[in-house]
């Protein structure tokens, strides 16, 4: 093999010094798996990227100060207004900077494309039960960087202290303050003694720029490097198992792919911050408390605090002379925390409720996870109905209905429609693999109807393809804790399932395994001895899909 | 479930119909490795690991057979790869005229007015933005046509060691924590322990000068008997004769605090003007001793604090018709005409009513502070009003 002299000679070079061949060698081999779904984390990693180097022009020019100032620049409607050194060292980077607008611009879409990016791959994880063992570090990770994003996110749009982002940190200001016990304290400590104060954009900033991004850099770190040494999971195909890897290798294929990526996502916040306007903090003016503007939104990512905030009801308590505002603390807390510790403790309930301890590698298809599928449409639905809800004026507005109505609409929905959505996914999910189940079973159709001899019709079918057998088959059925089983209920159950907490721990394990049992076609091989490890439930189906096999063969 | 060794799929070269030009199989980490001999007196075989060397391979004393090819070196549909190539290569030429636009629009396309960044921003954007799609297309086109197309097969180990590295690791902390003592000197362990506890609690303790304590400044305004309500924005004091017409809202600040900010976040308010008879309420009983009954309105006009009991946004939007003030931030809404009793929303307070007369000169001014904290609530806001 030639090599290129040059090239050589520094690798030559560098493996005197480093002893990299062998290692970098392992590092060039690696096998990447491929599936659309695994460009999410990808997008909202380079989305960082370019969040640092927009962000890092920004700070050239951006003062973090609240020092007011009289402005006299080159945006003449404010000439002669009185704002802080920030809003005006803002207008100066969008109006006197080359470049300038659109490095806001595009820092400003990043933003909210690197957050949209966690959020939709946090779901495809969900979804596809990636975060089970051995990947549970990960998944708490990814889970601390959202919480992470979406606090960095609020300061970075807060920066500018323009009426629309102080309205917000007004409103920050407010939920801080009505946590009971703490909560004038941290808002005194925060904002360096009353609101406003002089302090909140310079201490804003820092944490800004240097800690949470430090933040990030270690934890995005931590995130790749766990994922690259416990090897990418993969979507169910031929060839795919539980204890192997198949892919392209990262040099080239890979390496080329992702920065093909990275140039993409590149190019169209470049190509948004060029043709869609986002936060003209010009037409807003500089921030002041008595001043506000009908239909303020927050950034996408907030909506859905703010809906939280809108749909709840007046609801204080004094007690003893103390004050518990639930009407501010809980929306201001509650739902994200309970979103956050379910998603952090999720994978941990799952495994305690199932008894898997086994090690995961191979996706599931969210329809052979019914339980879990519908779960997070149910979470999802939920937040959905707080996000839409953060518009209610707009909504309102555009769809001609009173505030009010919307407001009650939503105050009922939060509630019906996660539950809904529980149960009608579930059921899809179950139908799902019906579907999945008759396609193995029958095969293809191929609108062929042939008549037999003795005058009977029947339509014939063609078998899947090795292929698309692969993809639906489901994987093996998890060794169940003994005693959840219809036939074992007459059994005394195993230790773990006795007692109070065991009965509850069967029940759930009942719920959360639900599926339509397979007949034996799964590429897993595992014959049809083994029905009735599972709940009853479409057990019918079978015994009648059985039957229209059966009338095939002799066909 | 297949084999793991099973994995191994020589043919995994998919559009490769010839099973000898297959990728040879794969075997995660640990590569069987040759050993390799070497004859007395004949040249090292260390060059042949630099990347430059590789002069007679399978030689006597040379290095080894080279590995048969993983990757095969030309791609499937050499016809193809052509064509594709010619569009890679646009790609790029397309990137590169864009990127010298790009300069050519930074010198050329000016700022400093409304227009001038308009033209700017659109020249810069388009461009980068050119530069970046012909790359990543190009890029794309490259691996997806004229790079050969692989699919290789690798084992996935457990992730578990062996239960030799685990028993061997075992053993390396055992004489660690051995050769410590830490385990057998309870006085060095415990010292250390409480050495540590105090100068934990240094990073909180450090942050206690973040702020002043609240005390009781959230229950005061600046608003003082006899103090003026100026008109905000043209910062004049307000008769009641003013008011030719009941009508609008107006937001009036404290004299002397109009540009003060930390002030006004508590201070503002907004006065309403109201026809005969409209107010379903005139005067209030004051907390101070519970019976006195004061009037606080003049003249039909009413003031109330401008910001929201719910998170303290301004309450800025006024209804006319209907007599209803609504917070914009959360929509909740308060009834002008009843003491600003809230209708709806998640407010929970009515909006305090600042206490109102006419001085000397027939002015607007306060009778004194609000008689309970203004603004969101908080937990020691106290009994609610």
């Amino acid at each position: 093999m030639t090599v290129n002299r040059a090239i050589g000679g520094t690798g030559n070079w560098l493996d005197e010094r480093f002893r990299g061949a062998k290692g970098l060698r392992a590092v060039f081999k690696k096998l990447y798996p491929d599936h659309w779904t695994f460009l999410l984390g990808e997008i909202a990693l380079y989305s960082f990227i370019i969040l640092v180097l927009t962000g890092t022009f920004l700070t050239f020019f951006f003062k973090p100060s609240m020092t007011e100032v009289v402005y006299h620049g080159n945006y003449l409607k404010l000439d002669g207004l009185h704002m802080s050194e920030a809003y005006a060292s803002t207008l100066n980077i969008s109006f006197d900077v080359r470049g300038g607008l659109l490095m806001r611009q595009i820092h400003h879409w990043a933003a909210d494309l690197f957050l949209a990016a966690i959020m939709v791959h946090m779901i495809r994880v969900f979804f596809t039960g990636a975060y089970r063992k051995p990947r549970e570090v990960n998944w708490l990770i990814g889970i601390v960087l959202f919480t992470l994003g979406l606090i960095e996110g609020l300061f970075g749009y807060s920066l500018p202290d323009d009426l629309l982002s102080g309205a917000g940190l007004r409103i920050l200001q407010g939920v801080i303050q009505s946590i009971p016990i703490v909560g004038t304290y941290g808002s005194y400590f925060l904002f360096g003694g009353q609101y406003p104060g002089h302090s909140i954009i310079p201490r804003m900033y820092i944490l800004h720029v240097l800690l949470i991004p430090g933040l990030f850099a270690a934890l995005i770190g931590a995130h790749i490097f766990i994922m690259y040494h416990q090897k990418h999971t993969q979507m169910p195909g031929k060839g795919r198992t539980n204890k192997n890897v198949v892919g392209a290798p990262a040099f080239p294929y890979f390496a080329a792919k992702t920065t093909a990526l990275f140039l993409f996502v590149f190019a169209v916040v470049t190509l948004a911050g060029t043709f869609a306007q986002i936060n003209p903090i010009w037409l807003y003016g500089p921030y002041n408390p008595l001043a506000i503007s009908a239909g303020s939104q927050p950034d996408f990512y907030m909506g859905m605090l703010e809906g939280a905030l809108r749909v709840m009801p007046a609801w204080q308590w004094v007690v003893f002379g103390h004050t518990f505002a639930f009407n501010v603390f809980i929306p201001g807390l509650l739902p994200l925390g309970f979103i956050f510790t379910a998603a952090a403790l999720w994978p941990f309930i799952e495994q305690w409720i199932t008894g898997d301890k086994t090690e995961h590698h191979i996706n599931d298809r969210p329809r052979n996870a019914p339980t879990r599928t519908a779960l997070g449409l149910a979470v999802i639905a939920f937040y959905g109905v707080l996000w839409a809800e953060g518009a209610n004026d707009l909504i309102a507005q555009h769809l001609d209905i009173s505030l009010y109505t919307v407001t009650w609409i939503a105050r009922i929905a939060v509630i019906v429609v996660p539950i809904l959505t529980y149960i009608i996914a579930k059921r899809v999910c179950l139908g799902l693999q019906r579907k999945d189940i008759h396609l193995m079973e029958h095969g293809v159709e191929t609108g062929i109807i042939r008549q037999l001899p003795n005058g009977e019709f029947i339509e014939e079918t063609r078998p899947l393809d090795d292929e698309r057998l692969a993809k639906i088959a489901r994987p093996e059925p998890l060794e169940l804790p003994a005693g959840t089983t219809e036939a074992a209920a007459e059994e005394v159950p195993p230790p773990g399932m006795r007692g109070g907490i065991g009965r509850v721990k069967a029940r759930l394990n009942k719920i959360v395994t639900e599926t339509v049992p397979m007949n034996g076609h799964g590429a897993n091989g595992h014959g049809p001895n083994g029905h009735g490890e599972h709940a009853a439930i479409g057990s019918g189906d079978r015994d009648q899909g059985e039957g229209d096999g059966g009338s095939d063969h002799h066909g | 479930m297949t084999d793991p060794t099973a994995g191994h799929q020589g043919g995994d070269h998919e559009r490769d119909g010839d099973p000898s030009a297959g990728p040879e199989p794969r075997d995660g980490a640990e590569e069987p490795r040759e050993p390799r001999y070497r004859v007395i007196g004949t040249p090292s075989p260390a060059a042949a690991r630099t990347m430059l060397a590789a002069p007679h391979p399978g030689t006597p004393g040379g290095p080894p057979e080279p590995r048969p090819r993983e990757l095969p070196a030309e791609p499937d549909d050499p016809a193809r790869a052509k064509r594709a190539e010619r569009i890679v290569a646009a790609c790029f030429l397309i990137a590169f005229l864009a990127g010298l636009g790009f300069i050519a629009a930074y010198v050329i396309f000016p700022v400093h007015s409304i227009q001038r960044v308009v033209n700017s921003n659109l020249a810069l954007g388009l461009t980068l933005s050119l530069v970046f799609l012909g790359l990543a297309a190009g890029a794309v086109f490259w691996v997806r046509n004229v790079m050969p197309w692989v699919v290789l097969t690798e084992a996935r180990k457990p992730l578990r060691s062996s239960e030799e590295d685990r028993a061997a690791f075992q053993e390396t902390f055992q004489q660690g924590t051995e050769a410590s003592q830490f385990v057998k000197r309870p006085l060095l362990r415990r010292t250390l322990i409480a050495a540590t506890v105090p100068v934990a609690v240094a990073p909180i303790l450090l942050l206690r000068d973040l702020g002043p304590l609240p005390r009781k400044t959230l229950d005061h305004t600046v608003w003082r008997d006899g103090m003026r309500l100026l008109n905000y924005g043209i910062n004049r004091p307000i008769r009641p004769a003013d008011f030719s017409s009941p009508g609008g809202m107006i937001t009036v600040v404290p004299d002397g605090f109009q540009d003060d900010f930390n002030a006004l976040a508590k201070a503002a308010c907004i006065i309403i003007k109201f026809g005969p008879n409209q107010l379903e309420f005139t005067s209030k009983s004051s907390p101070v001793d519970g019976k006195v009954v004061e009037n606080w309105t003049v003249d039909n006009i009413v003031a109330y604090s401008k910001i929201c009991t719910h998170v303290g946004c301004p309450a800025a939007l006024y209804e006319q018709t209907t007599h209803h003030i609504l917070c914009p931030c959360h929509q909740s809404t308060f009834d002008a005409t009843r003491g600003a009793k809230v209708i709806f929303g998640p407010a929970t307070r009515a909006l305090p009513q600042l206490p109102m007369t006419v001085d000397a000169q027939g002015f607007l001014v306060a009778k004194h502070d609000f008689t309970e904290p203004v603004g969101p609530s908080f937990w020691e806001r106290g009994p609610s009003t």
